[in-house]
């Protein structure tokens, strides 16, 4: 393997793996915050893709211009924030938090295969395809390969951007340190007058709006279709269990590994390119049942 | 075959009883079919389709008064809700005699669990898309008869469209689904095409995994490489992100792409899948089909299912159109050659032997083993601008009796016998669009 090669799987890995971590972040955020697995994360990754495309859609066939696909990417991460997120935390979440863990786990699911019969309801089952975001910004060329900028340049600089502001939000804003403070004991936080009904509600809607974003984020590179939300809630969850449940930087480091994981095996071994992000995180799990970030107490599931 | 009989003494005796009413007395009220489609998942691309098409052509066969005067009545299946479901519902169907004839399925993996079930219930069964060679070269099948041809064909045409127009090449990758069909289309293909061309290399094969979003990394790889052929039989939400996701970043213009199953994704492709790459359509299955497309029947269809689905006509509605020209077919021609109202089962089975019918496409045969004998139609990608996706160009339809596998015959097996003289000596008749 010469060095062109090993930087080509390193460009790869680390789009794939912003990507995941953008999604990933929404899951573990709630995760850490509320103590509850949400399966429906997934399905809010796909709205937020079939909103960018239908909303796309429509303004380009009005005429506009093609650089709009952008703002409406962030339109429709919010949206599936405040229109989806907002009411399933108010009117079906909120009375779930002290039942048990599979309760909880089998509520999200029920969320989770209804929101896919709504999509199959109001997209139908045909696959959207609209990259017009991606062919704005053009291509770039590295050791005579064509990267899309989009992937290459786009992509990981907003996970960065994600993960440095989480981190800045959650240590130094108020709302961020009510957050912290309701995560670490949510009675304590209650008796000295934190709003601890609030603060969850607002932290599922930033979850939502994260997933939403991943959504909107992956719609100009792959087919929107029935089904898209299943593969990735299965592979951000193998990224949240394999950090550490509710560990951000975790997730930001275990996305990278398996992203470079994958990409590598494309270039050295194609047919254990599945298998890798699971291998990962079966070794990772063996070792630190807890996951590589992970206090043994914080684990629930 | 109890519950069928007993309709019959009903009706018989309901006819009896109204000596005023024209209809014969053996005949059923109306002829009851259920079909398998994927009506969800990933691929209701293809059951979605054909649904549509099915519903379409049933009611154009009844409005013009139905078979010998029975009317049509098709019920449809789920293939998406799992194999355990669609065997369950299957034979409730069937016991339940709500069904005389069944048409699945779609998936390899179903038509290989309902063959030996259609055999068990004793009912007519029409496979009317899924591809496995495997059914009748590992079976005999008394009940069940394939309406289309099979991957053997499918892929020893598209090798040899390949051969004949790209007869230099030197390279070849590919990047199929991972999943019984992404295996054993290359095995065939891969066959072919060292037994017609051995001096060919084969750079990479990757199967990424079935409903993959993200082919970069495969398209990395494949740049870096640069093989002058890469070859995908992946459909679908597969295809279309793949083919997009390459034509992006550019390596349309470096290699030449064969997609055996691509006009099954034209419209939606748009103006990705640019000039020069090779189209497939698992036979004579075109909305543009050379020989078909100024016939008034073909014109007519076509008409009424854009304009019930909005979109052009894909291979699975050419399909659905075999399976229900076998049965129509079928059962004329038991009523004919015995001479009665409407045919007993061994009556109808008999008429499926050697039958030959027309759907949208050429007609098709079916041959001793119930392998129907399809022609192969493929051509070449071009952006003509008279739509908003590409067409095809350059298309040569095949004579599928050459191409299929001999009775009693392996397909791998048949394939490593074949070799280069095949280019030249295969019948095939050319168009320019």
């Amino acid at each position: 393997m010469n060095l062109a090669i090993f930087l080509l799987a390193l460009f790869d890995g680390v789009a794939y793996a912003a990507l995941v971590f953008i999604v990933a972040l929404g899951l573990t955020l709630i995760f850490g915050v509320m103590r509850i697995l949400n399966v429906a994360h997934g399905s809010l990754y796909a709205i937020g893709a079939y909103t960018t495309v239908s909303l796309t859609g429509w303004i380009l066939a009005l005429g506009f211009a093609p650089v709009l696909a952008f703002p409406l990417m962030i339109v429709s991460a919010i949206l599936v924030g405040i229109v989806i997120g907002g009411p399933l935390e108010y009117f079906l979440l909120r009375r779930i938090y002290d039942k048990s863990e599979v309760l909880q786990l089998l509520v999200t699911f029920a969320v989770f295969m209804i929101l896919e019969d709504v999509q199959r309801l109001v997209w139908g089952t045909q696959p959207y395809f609209d990259s017009s975001a991606l062919q704005v910004l053009g291509n770039i060329s590295v050791f005579g390969v064509t990267y899309t900028i989009y992937q290459l340049i786009l992509l990981p600089l907003i996970a960065v951007v994600l993960l440095l502001g989480m981190r800045f939000f959650l240590r130094h804003t108020l709302t961020g340190k009510l957050i912290t403070a309701t995560t670490e004991d949510r009675e304590a936080a209650q008796s000295i007058g934190v709003d601890a009904d609030k603060v969850f509600l607002f932290t599922f809607i930033i979850g939502a709006v994260l997933a939403g974003l991943g959504g909107a984020l992956a719609s100009p590179t792959t087919s929107i279709l029935p089904g898209m939300g299943a593969d990735m809630i299965v592979l951000s969850f193998a990224v949240v269990a394999t950090a550490g449940l509710g560990q951000i930087e975790g997730a930001a480091l275990t996305a990278l590994m398996i992203g470079l994981g994958r990409s590598f095996a494309v270039y050295l071994y194609p047919e254990f390119s599945v298998l890798v992000p699971y291998l990962i995180m079966v070794v990772v799990l063996l070792v630190r049942p807890e996951g590589l970030f992970g206090s043994p107490a914080a684990r629930k599931i | 075959m109890t519950n069928s009989f007993v309709k019959r003494t009903v009706a018989a005796m309901v006819a009896g009883a109204l000596p005023v009413m024209a209809i014969a007395a053996d005949k059923p009220e109306s002829l009851n079919i259920g079909m398998t489609a994927f009506l969800t998942g990933p691929a209701s691309v293809f059951g979605v389709p054909a649904r549509d098409a099915a519903e379409i052509m049933v009611d154009n066969i009844n409005a013009d008064g139905g078979i010998n005067g029975v009317p049509i009545d098709i019920t449809f299946i789920d293939e998406g809700a799992g194999a355990e479901a669609l065997t369950s519902e299957y034979r409730r169907m069937v016991e339940s005699g709500s069904a005389e004839v069944m048409l699945a399925s779609i998936s390899s993996g179903n038509c290989q669990t309902i063959a030996p079930l259609a055999e068990d219930l004793q009912v007519p069964n029409l496979m009317w898309d899924c591809g496995t060679q495997r059914i009748f070269e590992e079976n005999d099948y008394q009940y069940v008869f394939r309406t289309q041809a099979n991957a053997t064909p499918e892929m020893l045409a598209t090798v040899l469209y390949l051969l004949k127009t790209n007869p230099d090449f030197k390279t070849i990758a590919v990047v199929n689904q991972d999943y019984a069909w992404g295996r054993d289309s290359w095995d065939i293909f891969s066959t072919a095409l060292k037994a017609m061309k051995p001096d060919v290399e084969v750079l990479a094969e990757f199967f990424p995994k079935f409903g993959s979003p993200d082919f970069s990394t495969e398209i990395s790889r494949l740049q870096a490489l640069q093989p002058d052929v890469i070859l995908s039989t992946s459909w679908g939400g597969d295809l279309d992100t793949f083919v997009q996701q390459a034509s992006q970043r550019g390596l349309l213009n470096s290699s030449t792409f064969v997609l055996p199953l691509a006009e099954s994704s034209l419209e939606r492709l748009g103006s990705a899948l640019t000039d020069g790459h090779i189209v497939g359509a698992r036979g004579d299955h075109y909305f543009l089909h050379p020989e078909r497309r100024d016939d008034e029947d073909f014109k007519s269809f076509m008409a009424q299912y854009e304009e019930k689905t909005g979109d052009v006509s894909v291979y699975p509605v050419f399909h659905a159109s075999q399976a229900i020209a076998a049965l129509q077919g079928a059962y004329e021609k038991a009523i004919e050659e015995n001479g009665v109202e409407w045919p007993s089962e061994e009556q109808l089975l008999a008429a499926l032997e050697g039958l030959t019918f027309q759907g949208l496409g050429r007609p098709v045969t079916l041959r001793e083993d119930n392998q129907g004998i399809e022609d192969q139609l493929l051509g070449t990608s071009v952006q003509t601008g008279d739509y908003p996706f590409a067409t095809m160009q350059n298309i040569m339809i095949f004579d599928g009796e050459e191409l299929t596998t001999p009775v009693g015959q392996n397909s791998l097996e048949w394939v490593k016998t074949l070799d280069a003289s095949m280019v030249d000596s295969v019948t095939v008749d050319q168009y320019d669009n």
